[in-house]
């Protein structure tokens, strides 16, 4: 057994099975020979990359939460609603709760992961580890399975076409914003942010 | 093809934190890399996920009887659930909207039902059975999750957007706090399993283990 200490070995997260990590090329990734689950995908976005999108995604951040996603109208009546105005539409009552979900789900989830890549990945860039680096790393790896910005994306889709046939539905700023905002995020938050731990 | 070294066998254990292979031998409890606390296996992983299992199921009853949504169109004011609302798409003739709410909000929750039952039940007899099948079924679970949360933003979306004094307004009801509810319950369901009792073995602890990986 050439164990090369176990910094050299990647364990599947899926069976418990361990392996010496090696090198995959672009468009590859390892799989476990056992359950076939994915060990670790090759990561084409170096520092600079993944902070300039970081940087991007917190300006759309800025256009999805300000302007409002779609606009209505009716009979000379209008209406617009944000994200935030859909999650202080459920806080009314007696589900509460459930608008704390909604607002951890497509407005803090979202906005802590950027905040959090901009810190980490700006002192990586000038080849340091941020303050709190681990804990931030950890929120980060906890905060991806409730940040829903694709579900709200669909979910505002849906409503369109629920309300067209009864008003006049126009989509705002923040709907584009939104779009392109959930795709970066699933691009940048993704699980290969762990190579940082290995670059810093 | 041999079949790889088992973590546990070489004294190692993976964080879930940060991913490192970290060695458990000289007894520490924390990735030294990332500071999270390190379990060879998830603690109450079998109890933890019936519990979760079950009281999404019994807040799947309210969440499909309780309105989710009223509307108050020019006067007149009907509640509608989420079944409600997939039959007036079909019968509006948007089957493809239709067909998504419906996935979304009564095909997913069901199969992750069955799924995650199904993986507790063999994980809890040790079962052997397609074991890579149902690896791919866990992944499969824990990829999908999250969508059931389609309904409560649509509702939530209508909802702020319909608030026309006088022509009409649309108010959230108790059944989307339910539904959410059943949503963020199977989540946790899914987050407490151990995927990794899928391959352990109840009697025989680690036969040919002696090669190394790869």
């Amino acid at each position: 057994m050439s164990m090369s200490g176990p910094r050299n070995l990647i364990i599947c997260e899926y069976c418990d099975a361990v392996y010496e990590r090696a090198p995959v090329q672009r468009h590859q990734r390892a799989l476990c020979t056992r359950c076939g689950g994915v060990l670790y995908r090759h990561s084409s976005l170096g520092i600079q990359q993944r902070l300039a999108l970081s940087v991007t995604g917190a300006v759309l951040l800025v256009f999805a939460n300000l302007y409002p996603v779609m606009t209505i109208g009716m009979q000379g009546l209008s209406n617009s609603a944000t994200l935030w105005d859909s999650v202080l539409i459920l806080s009314s009552g007696s589900i509460t709760f459930i608008a704390l979900v909604m607002a951890l789900a497509i407005i803090f989830a979202p906005v802590l992961q950027i905040a959090l890549l901009c810190w980490v990945l700006s002192f990586a860039l000038a080849g340091r580890r941020a303050p709190g680096f681990a804990m931030c790393m950890r929120c980060l790896e906890g905060l991806r399975p409730w940040s829903m910005l694709e579900v709200c994306l669909l979910g505002a889709l849906v409503a369109v076409i629920k309300l067209a046939g009864l008003l006049d539905v126009i989509p705002g700023i923040g709907l584009i914003a939104l779009a392109a905002l959930s795709v970066l995020i699933i691009y940048i938050a993704g699980r290969d942010i762990r190579d940082l731990w290995e670059q810093v | 093809m041999n079949t790889p070294a088992q973590a546990e066998d070489l004294g190692l254990c993976l964080c879930h934190g940060c991913g490192q292979a970290c060695d458990l031998s000289d007894g520490s409890h924390t990735c030294e890399r990332c500071g999270a606390a390190l379990h060879p296996r998830k603690t109450n992983a079998i109890t933890r996920g019936w519990a979760f299992l079950f009281a999404a199921l019994v807040f799947y009853v309210p969440a499909n009887l309780l309105p989710v949504m009223h509307t108050e169109m020019l006067g007149s004011g009907s509640d509608s659930t989420i079944v409600g609302g997939v039959i007036e798409f079909w019968e509006a003739g948007a089957w493809d909207i239709a067909l998504i709410i419906f996935i979304a909000s009564i095909g997913v929750p069901a199969i992750k039902f069955f799924s995650l039952g199904l993986l507790l039940f063999t994980a809890q007899s040790g079962s052997s059975w397609a074991r890579r099948q149902r690896s791919q079924l866990y992944r499969g679970v824990e990829l999908i999750g999250y969508w059931s949360m389609l309904d409560v933003i649509v509702v939530a979306l209508v909802a702020a957007l319909v608030q026309l004094r006088g022509l009409g307004t649309i108010e959230p009801r108790p059944g989307i706090l339910f539904f959410g509810m059943v949503v963020v319950l199977t989540m946790f369901a899914a987050m407490s399993f151990d995927p990794r009792l899928i391959w352990d073995d109840p009697g025989n602890d680690g036969g040919g283990t002696d090669g190394a990986s790869e």
